[in-house]
């Protein structure tokens, strides 16, 4: 029945975009919470966080899961895409004067900016850690890689020699995020059609809260261990 | 008062386009914005120039056939007016004011600020009516129930006059606003309720073949729609693609 085919559909990319993004939200929780065990210091905290990463690298599961969850990160970065090239083809004579300010939020009209800087962030952030984790040569404490002391490094001016320029990277590339979820979260609720004068003023709350705690909550991290270490 | 215009000149639609400059005095404070481009395409007249060419019929804000992108906004300053409703006094004694036609892929300028907006109208032809006769040998409207917050959700979303400022005023071009109200005023009602499910697949198909773009929620048509056509509407549009897709045969 469907002319232009379902996949191809404006509107099913729209829900793509929504699924994946809220699967996004879903991820950010459980690597926030991981993360929040680098306030442990000390050998306690060292162990506790290193089996924490072999659980994280080694449990079929989370294994499932982080498929999902570079499947998701791909998806919305191609989705984001073919939908910023349609929406720029379908004005190609831009205005002299458009005061979009006055109609919309900054945030829901950068959205493909915001996510390109989170692309980036991704990208740099997992040669960082990522790639060290699963290829890269690290150290052994106790049989464990020893992703405590590599994590502490990276954001130790001692040591890394870039740590304040990483701290701001980070911090800057959390701050992009939580204006991409202000904007994200409670869009993908209406792009799925869950619109409701009950709930919908529930969700926005929840969604600006979410964009503030979770960037502040990993934002935190990296300004806490270079403070402590410098 | 007196302003300077910068009005958008294109003499086809295959030809490039240019903001012209024109000064304009002695403009009344309780001009419509309409009766001021009047003033200034009688003057153009007669010093034997060509005035602009725009829209414009019933000049009470109930037709949708006024467009024009005032100022960086469709429709100009103000809220839930039409260009022909907004009035002089909304602009500042010496203030520029720049006006252009709405701008999509969709909308092809014909001329100046004039726009085909016709393809409005395939979209209704895909689906925006409903298949029974409701005029002439019809039985009585009160004989079907229809509880009175339906039938004023309804009349919400059956204000929508077409106008496009949705499209104009969109980032991505897209007619999301129109096409849901368009969507909700019938399938509200019991009489369009029966063939909701096709009409939403059919009219969202014409929609994507029109070249609009894509939804990204940002809620500038809802602020800037003259008629104050609500995002609920996208909303209802949404979950009813959604389930009809899954369940269409």
């Amino acid at each position: 029945m469907s002319k232009t085919g379902i996949l191809k559909s404006s509107l099913s990319k729209k829900y793509a975009m929504a699924f994946t993004g809220l699967f996004l939200c879903l991820f950010l929780v459980g690597h926030l919470l991981g993360n929040l065990q680098l306030f442990a210091s000390g050998p306690e905290g060292q162990s506790a966080f290193n089996e924490y990463a072999e659980f994280m690298t080694t449990n079929p599961l989370i294994k499932v899961m982080s498929y999902l969850t570079y499947a998701s990160i791909l998806f919305h970065v191609l989705d984001g895409f073919v939908l910023t090239l349609n929406n720029r083809k379908a004005r190609p004579v831009k205005y002299v004067v458009e005061k979009g300010k006055l109609n919309s939020s900054w945030a829901s009209r950068n959205m493909a900016l915001l996510g390109t800087i989170l692309l980036v962030f991704i990208v740099t952030h997992m040669n960082n850690f990522w790639y060290v984790m699963h290829f890269g040569e690290i150290p052994m404490v106790d049989g464990l890689k020893d992703l405590h002391t590599i994590t502490l490094a990276f954001f130790n001016p001692q040591i890394n020699s870039l740590a304040a320029v990483m701290t701001l990277l980070y911090v800057f590339a959390m701050i992009s995020m939580g204006f991409h979820l202000n904007h994200g979260f409670q869009s993908a609720f209406q792009s799925l059609g869950l619109n409701h004068p009950k709930y919908t003023p529930v969700i926005k709350f929840a969604g600006t809260a979410f964009s503030v705690i979770v960037p502040a909550g990993f934002a935190s991290l990296p300004i806490y261990l270079f403070l402590i270490q410098s | 008062m007196n302003i300077t215009l910068k009005v958008w000149r294109q003499k086809g639609p295959n030809s490039l386009g240019a903001m012209e400059t024109h000064k304009m005095t002695e403009v009344s404070g309780d001009m419509s914005f309409l009766e001021m481009m009047d003033v200034l395409n009688d003057r153009l007249v007669r010093e034997g120039k060509e005035p602009f060419a725009f829209d414009h019929d019933c000049r009470e804000g109930i037709c949708g056939t006024c467009s024009m992108f005032i100022n960086g906004e469709a429709h100009g300053p103000g809220r839930n007016v039409t260009t022909c409703q907004l009035h002089m006094r909304s602009f500042k004694d010496g203030e520029t004011i720049h006006v252009e036609p709405w701008r999509s892929a969709a909308f092809p300028v014909i001329k100046d600020l004039t726009v085909d907006r016709s393809s409005f109208d395939r979209i209704i032809q895909a689906g925006g009516y409903v298949s029974v006769n409701t005029s002439g040998d019809t039985q009585d409207a009160n004989s079907i129930p229809i509880p009175k917050h339906d039938a004023d959700e309804a009349f919400d979303s059956a204000t929508c006059i077409g106008c496009g400022a949705c499209v104009a005023t969109c980032k991505n071009s897209s007619a999301m606003l129109f096409v849901s109200a368009k969507v909700s005023q019938l399938s509200l009602l019991p009489q369009g309720k029966t063939e909701s499910s096709e009409r939403v697949l059919r009219m969202v198909d014409q929609m994507d073949i029109e070249g609009f773009g894509n939804c990204t929620n940002t809620g500038a048509c809802e602020v800037e729609c003259p008629k104050g056509i609500s995002l609920t509407n996208i909303a209802r549009m949404n979950r009813e693609f959604l389930s009809s897709t899954l369940t269409s045969k």
